[in-house]
């Protein structure tokens, strides 16, 4: 076989034989011959290397050169430079488009990937990739290897808590489900990610459905359940479609259905979609949908494991607690016991959002603390902001503050600073962000989301956002301070279920670390972040102005008055501080107090 | 959106649901979004029709209007009134809101004339805040029907709309 120095490859697709791609290949050949080069250089036709957009294309290997945007004029210049000099033409070079991943780039610095191992780097709708990174080895060892109990005793020793924030350990969930004699049992997973700001489960619904699959069907073994359902939130379609594959892949493959690997164990489940209800997030909530019904929650006792869906046991985990599973399993529990803090093992992922350099998902060792996760992992603050606070534990968690930084991160430690693990959401905010505009925000969250069973979640949450929407306009009066404290505390004693009993939290825990910015609210009518439009007013300022008139054209209301080349005025009656006027101005004379 | 009416042969769009999801009373939940997926929300008639076709004593299964009723007025994503021909659904959770989706959002309402969960007279448009999407990175995030539009400032607003146009 003769060998060639270079192969170059010719894009001959419709697009880019329009644009001369045949002209392009016939100067190639021809100026190769007048060189002397056909020998070394072999020319061969291709099928589309890049977006045909700027075609003629080719790419030159070894050195994957692509050139685009050429005609066959140009091929002598590029033989010249190219093979005989050896210098690539930077005229017509295409550079390497890089495809970044806003969510999950490579692996960030103090990161330890379990959950999120494969996403991103096997195809989640091919089951063989799958396998090929040892997937369901766990079960095959679980089925043939271990009977349920060791199953449960394994996962018990790894220390692996729920995921979805209550943080019950999964093990002891496990063996309450077993214990019930009562038949059928069914093996829950909750995808119902309803926290504003994470979305971790999805990444992993989406990049690496089969692992969730695995961890449910060594569960099912280890309860004695025989079938499944998977509560997915209908925010989340791509997730659902993968998932539905995943199934279907794994049942052709012996992994679900009758007799699973040729076993006596039978076990299958299907995907149920939501059609958008917060609490059904919520345990007895989810189980009141899947069965047909308003996701309303109920008390418990009794459990779910215990009485369930359809009145029978039920075991639920959350997404991430189940694709822990597959691999407590295979490398056994001490391993994942060696990460993490002394009550709370393994890793977490969380969902770092808000004012950060690099927002996105991560997954981090139990124990690391807030200040890594924000300066090391999510590449600090933007340049002259300064951290503020950070919610975590989603809305119905707390605000932690700068205080709070060096705390290491488990389950104990974010309950006893006065917020929650919570799914893993984590909104940092910097100092353009109103503590008391944020209690509002969540508090009109939850307040829309409150199913209204319960009469403190309900008519409490409501009256709570009321007050709150009151001092954010400047009528906050003394006094209320103190009614935000006795709702709060009725509240989360009253309330049925998780929801309830977590809204007051951002409330108690703003109220806590920032009580003064609701008195400069309150007493002193003005937002210290200049965040509140009614208690903020925009001034412009000599000798800063010039006169422009940029802002007075572009003001909506027609607020701003002024001569050409004077000094400008704004109307504080008629405007209506949309903030306009300090974006267009170019010579930072607008002032907000 | 919502069908042409010669599409809109509501019978046969209950049965087609009930066939892919089966006759069962936890089925009803899949069954009213399949319908509200179709037509964009549930007219009275699909109410009406689901009971006729699902509810069926000797079989065990007790289907009741007002349950019907009971379950579209509690999820938010089933519709009882039309919507325009394009839903607007802005994310209005913190993530979004602490990277500039205030702005987003008062924009979108004002170049619409529009509050939340209003449509246009014209039937081209309907605004929605809609739950967390779970699109955080990268924020501001609005969705028009199913295209996606991330990291949205105000000025870019009125280029997204155009695209409808």
């Amino acid at each position: 076989m003769a060998f060639f120095r270079s192969h170059v490859l010719v894009c001959v697709d419709p697009e880019c034989l329009a644009r001369g791609a045949h002209d392009v290949i016939d100067a190639l050949q021809d100026e190769l011959v007048d060189q002397g080069l056909i020998d070394e250089i072999q020319v061969l036709e291709t099928s589309r290397i890049g977006g045909c957009e700027d075609g003629p294309e080719m790419i030159v290997y070894p050195e994957g050169v692509h050139y685009v945007g050429f005609n066959a004029d140009d091929v002598p210049f590029i033989v010249e430079e190219h093979f005989l000099k050896g210098r690539i033409v930077e005229k017509f070079r295409e550079m390497p488009k890089v495809v970044v991943d806003e969510e999950l780039g490579p692996l960030r610095p103090k990161e330890v990937r379990i959950v999120l191992k494969n996403c991103g780097y096997i195809d989640p709708t091919n089951i063989e990739d799958y396998l090929a990174v040892d997937g369901y080895q766990a079960l095959g060892k679980a089925l043939f290897e271990m009977t349920p109990e060791q199953v449960i005793e394994e996962v018990k020793n790894s220390g692996l808590r729920g995921r979805g924030g209550a943080g019950f350990p999964a093990g002891r969930k496990w063996d309450l489900t077993r214990q019930v004699n009562d038949f059928p049992k069914y093996m829950v997973c909750n995808a119902d990610e309803g926290d504003p700001g994470a979305f971790m489960n999805r990444r992993v619904l989406e990049g690496d459905p089969h692992s969730v699959l695995e961890g449910m069907i060594i569960g099912a073994y280890a309860v004695g359940a025989s079938y499944g359902y998977v509560y997915c939130r209908a925010e989340y379609p791509i997730a659902v479609e993968t998932f539905n594959i995943a199934i279907a892949q794994a049942r052709e493959f012996g992994f679900l259905g009758e007799n699973i690997l040729g076993t006596d164990f039978s076990f299958d489940l299907e995907v149920r979609v939501g059609a958008g209800a917060f609490v059904c997030g919520e345990e007895t909530a989810l189980i009141a949908s899947i069965m047909g019904l308003r996701g309303e929650p109920s008390p418990r006792p009794p459990f779910p494991s215990v009485k369930g869906v359809w009145g029978k046991p039920t075991n639920n985990n959350n997404v991430e607690t189940y694709s822990n599973v597959p691999q407590i399993i295979l490398k056994g529990a001490p391993w994942y016991a060696s990460m993490g803090t002394e009550r709370s093992k393994g890793t977490k992922t969380f969902a770092v959002g808000g004012n950060v350099k690099k927002p996105g998902l991560i997954e981090v060792p139990m124990g690391i603390t807030l200040r890594e996760i924000i300066f090391d992992v999510a590449g600090g603050m933007h340049e002259g902001r300064h951290f503020k606070a950070v919610q975590t534990g989603g809305p119905m968690g707390g605000c932690l503050t700068e205080q709070h930084l060096d705390l290491p991160l488990d389950y104990e430690a974010l309950t006893q600073a006065g917020s929650m693990m919570g799914s893993g959401g984590l909104v940092i905010m910097d100092e353009t962000s109103c503590m008391v505009d944020i209690a509002r925000f969540f508090m009109d969250f939850t307040q829309a989301e409150s199913c209204g069973k319960c009469t403190p979640c309900r008519v409490g949450t409501r009256r709570l956002l009321e007050l709150l929407q009151k001092i954010c306009e400047g009528f906050g009066e003394d006094g209320d301070i103190e009614k935000l404290e006795e709702l709060c505390e009725e509240i989360t004693k009253n309330s049925l279920c998780g929801l309830g009993q977590g809204a007051p939290n951002p409330v108690v825990s703003t109220l806590k670390h920032f009580r003064h910015e609701y008195e400069a609210h309150i007493y002193e009518k003005r937002c210290p972040s200049k965040v509140c439009r009614p208690l903020i007013r925009f001034e412009i300022t000599d000798p800063a102005c010039t006169g422009c008139t940029v802002c007075a054209r572009n003001c909506p209301v027609e607020a701003i008055s002024g001569e050409r080349r004077q000094l400008h005025h704004i109307d504080q009656e008629t405007c209506i501080r949309c903030g306009i006027c300090v974006q267009v101005c170019n010579f930072n004379a607008i002032t907000v107090e | 959106m919502t069908a042409p009416s010669t599409e809109r042969d509501i019978p046969a769009l209950v049965r087609a649901a009930i066939e892919k999801h089966g006759a069962k009373r936890d089925a009803l939940i899949p069954i009213l979004s399949e319908v509200n997926l179709a037509l964009g929300y549930i007219p009275g008639e699909a109410f009406k029709e689901v009971r006729k076709q699902l509810h069926d004593p000797t079989e065990g299964v007790f289907v009741a209007e007002s349950q019907l009723h009971a379950l579209a007025s509690f999820y938010d994503m089933l519709a009882t009134k039309p919507r325009g021909e394009h839903v607007i659904k802005f994310c209005e959770n913190a993530p979004c809101h602490v990277v500039g989706g205030k702005a987003v959002w008062d924009t979108l309402r004002e170049k619409l004339s529009l509050k939340n969960g209003e449509t246009t007279p014209d039937g081209k448009w309907t605004l929605v805040t809609t739950s967390c999407i779970g699109l955080c990175s990268v924020g501001p995030v609005v969705l028009v029907d199913e295209d996606l539009y991330g990291n949205v400032t105000p000025e870019q607003i009125g280029d997204i709309l155009g695209r409808y146009e």
